[in-house]
């Protein structure tokens, strides 16, 4: 008996705290969904909603909003993955804008998010009715996710209004909510990029090859490393070069900017991170485009 | 192979730990630059992040302003305030630290609550150059309300103050004074400066005269282990989980206490018996499980367990209660209701409530207490609540899962207040209300017990609410039962809302506040006369749901009975047994329910009668059954 231990390491209590959220999620809602962005994170959560709801199956969709921009490793990876795991991956996008040609270079990286992302997000979740929507932005990320609730309220339009958040108290989490509205969920809130990390190593989970360090072709533009995609277009005196590089975070090609590293495998990444002197955001191109842009975003109805 | 223990132990003493920390202080206590400082010098700010500080650093300024480093939002930027909690998150090699990162303006007494609730130490910010204020007192109790068991008073700007040891020792025997009369495990002091740096990380060269640690060792080294309850299991069912027809089990998270493969269990509110045949998890089963691992059990026998339901050992069981008292603070613009139906959200499990009584408000600054009939935004009070169905709880004291809860209201869904759990004087006998002043007046405890009344009368006291309306047969239904049960040797007694409006209510009108009004004094008279022992007949229009669900509050859910005496608005017009309809329609009486005031049909109705179609007598024989069932014991 006293040879039992009963504390909990750091990864297993907020794996704890996952689970326990995504099993609310599934208990109080009647239409809940994942967000499904094909990054760490995202590879993370599938890995929790599995663990949360074995030995059954995970009761709710994953759904991918997606803006033609992704790059073509996520699209295979996603594609595979999700077949494997046997998740129901719903894909939406905003057809007509993509159809459209709706790029950052011409009307800039804030309209275009607005409407291939943001817009692209609200209608898909307007038309699946979700009164649940879980995503795996963490608190640590950037300086407006650090208010988030892990409950956060979205009004009929999908608003979040930092000002008049629900009070958020122990683990109670308060998921009532009026027809039309929606309840943004997020279980990893407490979780660090190095804890994310920790337990893609622990629990062996599979992630997009891109985040390993591996020659690839970039531009040099404004101090970021940009990756060059089949629409990139080379700025006058702009040459393409190789380099060994990996993504920290990856999003939509244009807007993600690649970080010179030699760490080719996730024991390598996690020693990287313990010494690195950037956040994890440096590479986001539209999270610097004004002065509270995330936030602005998120009010909007982004994640 | 076996590895040595001492190994083994090495392993495990190196893990870092997590440790969740609040913070407050009043407005410019430099709670802000204070965290900034912690972040910075753990080195947890990130080159970048610093730079975009840097450039938006005055220009000429030389040093950054650490205090930016935790505004999030653009108008706290802007407005140079915290507005809401954040969480930050840093390490050191020997710690994982989550900071909440409250506002500490007075009217956000409520964050400071939320960020308390969590954590397992508190920061204090004092002022040295202004000393101990009022608000200071305030985050002190808060914190000690919310159960953190260890405080650090960090006493900030002694650059200020030149590093004075007196003016520390000034407020430190003050605030230590204070502090002694709330329950903590730990209360250390430590002067810092922020903005210089000093003991903040660093042991400062300017305070020779102090011994004790700097802020960030202090945290590191503070013993947070101990306060895990693992003696009462809990466990709180999140859901059942039944993939197939072999596998049946229940999923949730260990709230305290520890459970083994083969444990006995009692599973509540149902009382049934049995034993925990699996402990299943993703990566396997376990043998035992402790909080807050997130487990799925599978039971020995087939028992019926949902959302809701508790599991514990049944030698060691949670309290099982319909009337709670708890201390609770107070969190949103709209004010206590007394009376109200609210919705108490506790582990898994949501219940319907009302406020019975305010016993008393608590004075955050003097600790004093107060009479008072309501609570108000950021205002704590104790209060009793009546609870529609049971909740299985404990002490908050001794269990912060099972001991607090949060309050919703049902009309806005917003998160109104939160509740810790506190032992109820013994034997205050059921739904009677605790000896207290109300102004000069004081309640004098009775000596003959309800029981007592129960068995000389040899029935149980019960509240039959008959509501419709105006017209549906509601006061000749009641009459005609009254009459009945005193046939049938019982004592019963008709509360007629019309024959009271000449009395008891004259002074009420037909607004929906007049109503409730009306409703809520009928429900106090029918309570006083359940507690003299009688069957009570009340028929009232009562056309709001809320107000009925009040009644039963009042009047306690185990003794009400609603019914509802349903007959369409034409047949009800075509008795107009007192001509109301037809003056109504003249438009001569404004309010008149069915006509120009609304009628909220019962959801969930003890009884419904229809009284359209059935005969009065085989209305009052239902009535009659439904009261036998549960007034008249079998023995009586
Ligand atoms: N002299 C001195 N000033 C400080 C210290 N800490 C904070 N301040 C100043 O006090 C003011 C309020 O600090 P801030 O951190 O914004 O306070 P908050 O409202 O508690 O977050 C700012 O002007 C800070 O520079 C300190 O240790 N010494």
């Amino acid at each position: 008996m006293t040879s039992d231990n009963y504390s909990l390491s750091v990864l297993r209590r907020l794996e704890a705290e996952s689970i326990h959220i995504f099993r609310e999620v599934a208990t109080e809602f009647t239409r809940p969904v994942v967000m499904y962005s094909v990054g760490k994170d995202s590879s993370v959560l599938l890995k929790l909603a599995q663990k949360s709801f074995a030995p059954g199956r995970i009761p709710f969709p994953f759904l991918h909003i997606d803006t033609a921009f992704k790059f073509p490793e996520m699209y295979a990876f996603r594609d595979r993955v999700c077949a494997q795991m046997g998740v129901e991956l719903r894909v939406l996008g905003n057809e007509a804008a993509i159809a459209a040609g709706t790029n950052p270079w011409d009307i800039g990286t804030v309209n275009c998010c607005g409407l291939l992302k943001t817009k692209a997000l609200l209608d898909a979740l307007k038309v699946g009715g979700y009164d649940a929507v879980i995503g795996g932005a963490r608190r640590e990320e950037e300086r407006s996710r650090a208010k988030e609730r892990i409950y956060s309220f979205r009004d009929d339009h999908g608003q979040w209004d930092p000002r008049n958040q629900r009070l958020e108290l122990w683990n109670l989490y308060n998921g009532r909510i009026h027809a039309g509205e929606s309840i943004r969920v997020f279980p990893l809130s407490n979780w660090t990029e190095l804890d994310v990390w920790r337990y893609i190593a622990a629990e062996n989970i599979e992630v997009v090859p891109l985040y390993f360090a591996a020659e690839r072709e970039v531009v040099r533009r404004a101090g970021q490393l940009l990756p060059v995609g089949s629409k990139t277009r080379l700025l006058p005196g702009e040459s393409t070069e190789r380099a060994l590089i990996r993504y920290r975070s990856l999003g939509c090609y244009p807007c993600t900017g690649a970080v010179e590293s030699d760490a080719r495998n996730v024991t390598d990444i996690i020693a990287e991170l313990e010494v690195t002197r950037f956040s994890e955001r440096v590479t986001r191109v539209i999270d610097h485009d004004r002065d509270g842009s995330m936030e602005q975003k998120k009010r909007e109805g982004y994640f | 192979m076996v590895r040595p223990t001492a190994m083994l132990d090495a392993a495990v003493a190196r893990e870092p730990d997590l440790v969740r920390i609040t913070t407050a202080g009043s407005v410019d206590d430099g709670k802000s630059t204070l965290i900034g400082r912690l972040l910075h010098d753990a080195g947890a700010i990130y080159d970048d992040q610093l730079e975009a500080l840097r450039a938006k650093a005055a220009a000429g300024a030389t040093a950054i302003d650490l205090s930016l480093i935790t505004d999030g939002l653009r108008a706290e930027r802007e407005q140079g305030i915290t507005i809401d909690v954040a969480y930050r998150y840093f390490a050191t090699p020997r710690r994982r630290f989550i900071i909440a990162d409250t506002p500490g303006h007075l009217q956000y007494t409520r964050n400071m609550a939320t960020g308390a609730s969590t954590a397992d130490l508190a920061i204090i910010l004092v002022d040295a150059s202004q000393g101990i204020q009022t608000q200071s007192k305030r985050h002190g109790f808060i914190v000690s309300l919310l159960g953190v068991p260890r405080i650090v008073v960090a006493i900030n700007k002694m650059d200020l103050v030149d590093f004075d040891q007196a003016v520390f020792e000034r407020i430190r025997d003050e605030y230590g004074a204070f502090a002694a009369r709330l329950r903590f495990a730990d209360v250390s002091f430590i002067p810092i400066s922020a903005l210089t740096g000093d003991n903040v990380v660093h042991r400062s060269t300017r305070t020779p005269w102090f011994d004790g640690l700097p802020l960030l060792p202090h945290l590191e080294a503070a013993y947070v282990g101990g306060d895990t309850n693992l003696i009462d299991f809990r466990f709180p069912v999140q859901r059942a989980v039944r993939p197939d027809a072999d596998f049946r089990g229940y999923a949730g998270s260990v709230a305290s206490g520890v459970a083994r493969v083969g444990d006995d269990v009692v599973v509540l509110p149902s009382g049934m018996r049995t034993k925990i045949a699996r402990i299943v998890t993703a990566d396997g089963d376990r043998d035992y499980a402790f909080p807050p691992q997130a487990v799925t059990l599978c039971l020995a026998d087939d028992v019926d367990v949902g959302r809701g339901d508790m599991l514990a050992h049944p030698n060691n069981i949670p309290r099982v209660e319909r009337t709670l008292d708890a201390m609770v603070v107070w969190m949103n613009e709209a004010a206590l209701v007394p009376g109200r139906v609210y919705l108490l959200k506790h582990t898994t499990r949501t219940v319907k409530a009302s406020c019975t009584d305010v016993v008393y408000r608590v004075n955050p600054d003097t600790l004093h207490r107060e009479d008072m009939a309501q609570l108000q935004l950021n205002e704590i009070g104790r209060l009793r609540f009546t609870l529609f169905e049971p909740l299985f709880v404990d002490e908050y004291r001794r269990n912060r899962a099972t001991g607090g809860f949060i309050v919703l209201d049902p009309g806005t869904n917003a998160t109104v207040a939160a509740g810790m759990v506190i032992e109820r004087k013994a034997a205050a006998p059921a739904s009677s209300r605790e000896s207290r002043p109300v102004g000069n007046v004081f309640r004098q405890p009775g000596r003959v017990a309800g029981a007592e009344r129960a068995q000389l009368l040899g029935q149980l006291p019960l509240t039959v609410w008959l509501t419709g309306l105006p017209g549906s047969g509601k006061s000749t239904l009641a009459h005609a039962l009254e009459r009945r049960l005193t046939d049938a040797g019982r004592a019963a007694f008709v509360l007629d809302g019309d024959n009271l409006r000449h009395g008891l209510t004259r002074d009420l009108g037909f607004t929906p506040e007049g109503r409730r009004e009306n409703v809520r004094r009928v429900a106090e008279a029918a309570r006083l006369m359940n507690d003299a022992g009688l069957i009570v007949i009340a028929a009232l229009i009562s056309p709001y749901r809320e107000d009925r669900l009040m009644a039963g509050g009042i009047v306690g859910p185990e003794r009400f009975l609603e019914v509802y005496v349903s007959a369409s608005v034409a047949a009800c017009e075509m008795r107009d047994p007192k001509g109301l309809y037809a003056r109504a329609r003249r438009g001569e009486i404004a309010e008149f329910t069915g006509v120009n005031a609304p009628y909220e049909t019962p959801e969930a109705p003890a009884l419904q009668l229809e009284s359209d179609t059935a005969s009065i007598d085989a209305c009052v024989d239902q009535l009659f059954a439904a009261v036998a069932l549960k007034a008249f014991p079998p023995t009586a």
